[in-house]
């Protein structure tokens, strides 16, 4: 079992004429038996972050920094070695909307078995843990609920027993009731010693099954502690703001949006929309270095 | 009012069965129930958007005589769906989706800032802005026509909280401002708990 130790990673992407800073200088450590969330609004970064990790950024990418997972340099190793040796293997993707991530026009089955045989796994054991039955398999991914096709998705993604898994979204889209057995599912997973990356805009998912929340604002981790000092004691502005937009508590949005990732500020990119901002704001802040970490120069 | 009447729809076999449901002007309205219980079947057909099998439709008194494209009374309702990249044309900037619906472009400024899109926003195309920014030029869109009633199907899913709490906002201060009554449909009990006056299951 070894540690994801994601170190300064940065992702820009090219354009004509203007550079997307997607990600910005950002560290994190997952470890096994560990469940990490990723939150924050669709467009702040959390999705090129995991592409970034398992090599599927388009051409124009660049990155800086570095992803080790133990000898591994996610970042630097070639698409071959990312094939061969971590995809599916050390890395388990959960796609959001699994039903269209599957291939159409092939059985559940068919699918699993292929991936057993590509990756050395038992498909019968995968299939019986992510709690599919012999008949759910033999259906082609029209004819699977979505609570269905997102077991075959857990079924694939565990069926090469990979010590980290990505799960990026997994419950857009699922009634409550199938959030909350997918998220059981994860618990069990990280108490059976796997790393869990869970990415996803629902705090309220985030809260119920991590250890430890990240919170990502235009491309930057503004804090990362554990999972109910961050939701329920926030220091970054950002933070709070995002908890207290719940519906269960003010349900309040943050005022103004969040800045381009073409043209970000110097200082610290929420300063704009932060009612506490003042001068000092115009350097940008550090991540401090503790377990419940911010990066505001005015923390709550 | 915006009432179904014993409706039954669906696509070969029924999915509803006998479905009644009636949303007052200003009022709001959560319906709820699990995947596959026909709550989108049921948005569609208050819509005009799909003719059901048996029952009847009425707008403000008046029964609804055809559903689909040429459907007169479409325009007295507004709809949002759950993913809105698979709701707005990918060719078309923003400030072109929210005029979609309109004959001339004045309206879009205004459009826009309800909800709060800025300039550099509008001449984006919909992959050269988030889910949160694009559902915003749906809203714009769907209010575009002053329409009486809004129907929102599952219209936060891909939201974060401050964009589902902003956009909430949004609908109900054009409910206070205009009287307009609304269907909001999630499977999230808590925000339906928050956001509608009353909620049914289905």
């Amino acid at each position: 079992m070894v540690n994801l130790e994601i170190d300064r990673v940065s992702v820009r992407f090219a354009l004509k004429g203007a550079t997307v800073q997607a990600v910005n200088d950002v560290s994190l450590r997952i470890r096994p038996g560990e469940c990490v969330a990723l939150v924050g609004e669709s467009g702040c970064g959390k999705t090129v972050l995991a592409s970034a990790l398992l090599g599927f950024l388009p051409g124009n990418a660049e990155t800086s920094g570095s992803a080790r997972l133990g000898d591994v340099d996610l970042l630097a190793a070639t698409d071959h070695e990312l094939a061969t040796t971590v995809r599916g293997r050390k890395i388990g993707l959960i796609p959001q909307s699994p039903a269209s991530h599957l291939t159409p026009v092939r059985t559940a089955r068919s699918q699993l078995e292929e991936t057993a045989k590509v990756l050395g796994g038992d498909a019968g054991k995968a299939a019986e843990r992510a709690g599919l039955l012999p008949e759910h398999l033999d259906r082609y991914p029209h004819e699977l609920s979505g609570g269905m096709a997102q077991r075959v998705a857990n079924a694939l993604a565990l069926v090469g027993n990979p010590p980290l898994l990505i799960a990026d979204e997994p419950t857009t889209g699922l009634d409550r009731d199938l959030v909350d057995g997918l998220l059981d599912e994860f618990r069990r997973l990280v108490d059976d010693g796997h790393a869990v990356l869970l990415i996803t805009h629902d705090l309220a998912a985030a809260h119920r099954v991590a250890d430890r929340i990240a919170v990502m604002y235009a491309g930057r981790i503004v804090e990362v502690g554990p999972a109910h000092e961050v939701l329920d004691r926030a220091k970054h502005p950002y933070a709070r703001g995002l908890a207290n937009a719940l519906p269960e508590r003010d349900f309040l949005p943050i005022p103004g949006q969040p800045p381009l990732l073409t043209d970000l500020p110097a200082g610290c990119a929420f300063a704009p929309r932060c009612e506490q901002a003042t001068a000092i704001c115009e350097d940008r802040p550090v991540l401090t270095d503790d377990p419940h970490a911010v990066a505001c120069h005015r923390p709550c | 009012m915006l009432t179904a009447k014993d409706v039954t729809a669906g696509y070969s076999a029924p999915v509803i069965t006998d479905v009644s449901l009636t949303v007052a002007p200003g009022q709001t309205v959560g319906l709820a129930g699990p995947s596959g219980s026909g709550k989108s079947t049921l948005a569609r057909v208050l819509a005009l958007l799909h003719k059901p099998f048996a029952g009847t439709v009425e707008i403000d008194g008046e029964t609804v005589t055809g559903f689909r494209f040429q459907a007169r009374q479409r325009t007295k309702i507004g709809v949002l769906f759950q993913q809105p990249r698979l709701s707005v044309d990918p060719r078309f900037t923003l400030r072109r989706a929210i005029a979609e619906p309109l004959k001339d472009q004045d309206r879009v400024g205004e459009l826009a800032d309800l909800v709060m899109l800025t300039d550099d926003l509008l001449g984006r195309r919909p992959h050269e802005v988030s889910d949160g920014q694009l559902q915003r030029a749906c809203l714009a869109r769907a209010l575009a026509l002053d329409p009486r009633y809004l129907i929102c199907d599952e219209m936060t899913t891909m939201l974060d909280a401050s964009t589902t709490a902003a956009l909430v906002g949004v609908i109900r201060a054009y409910q206070e401002r205009t009287g307009a009554g609304v269907l909001a449909i999630s499977h999230d009990a808590t925000l339906l708990n928050r956001w509608a006056d009353e909620t049914v299951r289905l």
